[in-house]
């Protein structure tokens, strides 16, 4: 324990750091501390703010999803039930046609038939005739009996 | 050669003293012939090594806070950065009202005593071998004559400087937190109060005595306190470093332990003035 000058000195040092570290150091520092902390706490703020849009738009997309999909489901109910009725009519249709066809058909077949019956009918008389003149020759005339022919003729 | 004189007591004793300057007789004179300057002489060591220390803290501490980035930093930015929050939390719960000095004054308290306490940790011969050396060679004096004392703390000249800026500035908060008529008050008029004049009057000296002990007990803590732990954890150094070859393996747990004193001093003596502060400035 030798106290002497040395402690003014250790004072006087002290003072002059103190001043120093109050004037030159400890300001910028804690300055730059500060404003990161300033902004370290916007940041966070920022990323709160942009989850809670982020959940915000997720929420209205979900929304929008479900309505699509909805409009989409109605949209291919009908689109069912227009390809139902389309092949409903096209069905109805094929029918009246395959019926017309068929009528066609058969008023053909029968004016065809008419037709070779009327044609085979007048051979038949003609040959009825040509035979019945072959067979009875002379005897009969054929201006004369051809109501008996004709009669003939209509009976076949 | 002096090494044969060499003895353990003359170890111990060439370790505990300081380079000392002193004036006799209008020359500037060294060590031993300054053995009866009394207060009139300068521990140079102790003055070189704590100046410098500080200055080193400085320099480090203000070219971090002129290239302070408020982005992302660097590592010796937030080293000094997390030191500053340390100090700053610090100051923020014990010292309750605003100042612009007590968190610089703490910082410096805090990192300064921290430097000086380290060179504790520099191994005993080191430095004062060195300069033994230097001496020798270079001025050719006795090595035995070349004293060399790296730790400042050790040196109560140093610890008291500190407790006595620390002791003003209590007086200086003191006056102008509460003008010089509060501060007398706060000395005469407690603990023991009465509403009796004659007997308020009577209990004054009384009042005073037990104040003034009060008053004057936390600067000498706190310069003791610290020179005390630093001296006497020196004292083991260098007594480790008498034993010869089984230096090593003492050394190096006593100076593990010591890693723990000198940052717990560092800090006590940090808090201890944040706390005499807020004390000095506060109204009762």
């Amino acid at each position: 324990m030798n106290l002497n000058m040395t402690l003014f000195g250790e004072l006087i040092a002290f003072i002059v750091f103190v001043l120093f570290c109050m004037k030159f150091v400890w300001p910028p520092l804690n300055n730059a501390i500060e404003a990161r902390q300033k902004r370290i706490a916007d940041g966070l703020a920022a990323g709160e703010r942009a989850e809670k849009d982020l959940q915000l738009a997720q929420a209205k997309i979900a929304d929008e999803l479900k309505e699509a999909k909805a409009q989409a489901a109605e949209i291919i109910a009908q689109a069912k039930k227009r390809a139902e009725q389309t092949i409903e009519e096209g069905k109805q249709r094929g029918e009246v046609e395959r019926e017309a066809i068929i009528a066609a058909g058969h008023a053909e077949i029968t004016a065809e038939r008419n037709r070779l019956r009327e044609e085979l009918r007048k051979q038949v008389a003609v040959l009825a005739v040509a035979g019945a003149s072959k067979i009875i020759e002379r005897e009969i005339d054929s201006n004369a009996h051809s109501d008996i022919v004709e009669k003939l003729v209509a009976e076949l | 050669m002096a090494a044969e004189e060499l003895t353990v007591q003359s170890h111990i004793q060439h370790h505990l003293s300081n380079a000392t300057m002193c004036s006799v007789e209008g020359e500037i004179v060294f060590n031993k012939a300054c053995e009866n300057a009394g207060f009139m002489a300068l521990h140079v060591d102790t003055l070189a090594w704590s100046i410098g220390l500080g200055i080193i803290f400085l320099m480090i501490f203000r070219s971090v806070a002129t290239k302070a980035t408020t982005g992302v930093p660097g590592k010796l930015q937030c080293f000094v950065e997390m030191i500053v929050e340390m100090v700053s939390n610090n100051v923020r719960d014990t010292f309750h009202g605003s100042s612009k000095l007590i968190a610089p004054l703490a910082l410096t308290i805090f990192v300064w005593i921290f430097l000086m306490n380290l060179m504790d940790l520099i191994p005993v011969d080191f430095l004062p071998s060195f300069a033994g050396l230097v001496g020798a060679t270079v001025f050719g004096m006795d090595s035995a004559d070349v004293y060399m004392k790296i730790v400042p703390t050790t040196d109560v000249n140093m610890t008291a400087g500190l407790a006595l800026g620390v002791f003003l500035l209590m007086i200086g908060y003191g006056i102008r937190m509460k003008g010089v008529g509060g501060f007398i008050k706060e000395l005469t008029l407690q603990p023991f109060s009465s509403s009796n004049i004659v007997v308020q009057i009577l209990l004054i000296p009384f009042n005073l005595l037990l104040e003034l002990i009060g008053l004057f007990a936390k600067p000498f803590s706190l310069a003791l306190r610290l020179f005390g732990n630093l001296y006497a954890g020196e004292m083991i150094f260098i007594l480790i470093g008498a034993v010869g070859l089984w230096q090593l393996p003492l050394h190096f747990p006593w100076a593990v332990f010591h890693i723990l004193v000198i940052t717990l001093q560092a800090f006590v003596f940090m808090m201890l003035t944040i706390v005499y502060l807020s004390m000095a400035s506060s109204k009762h």
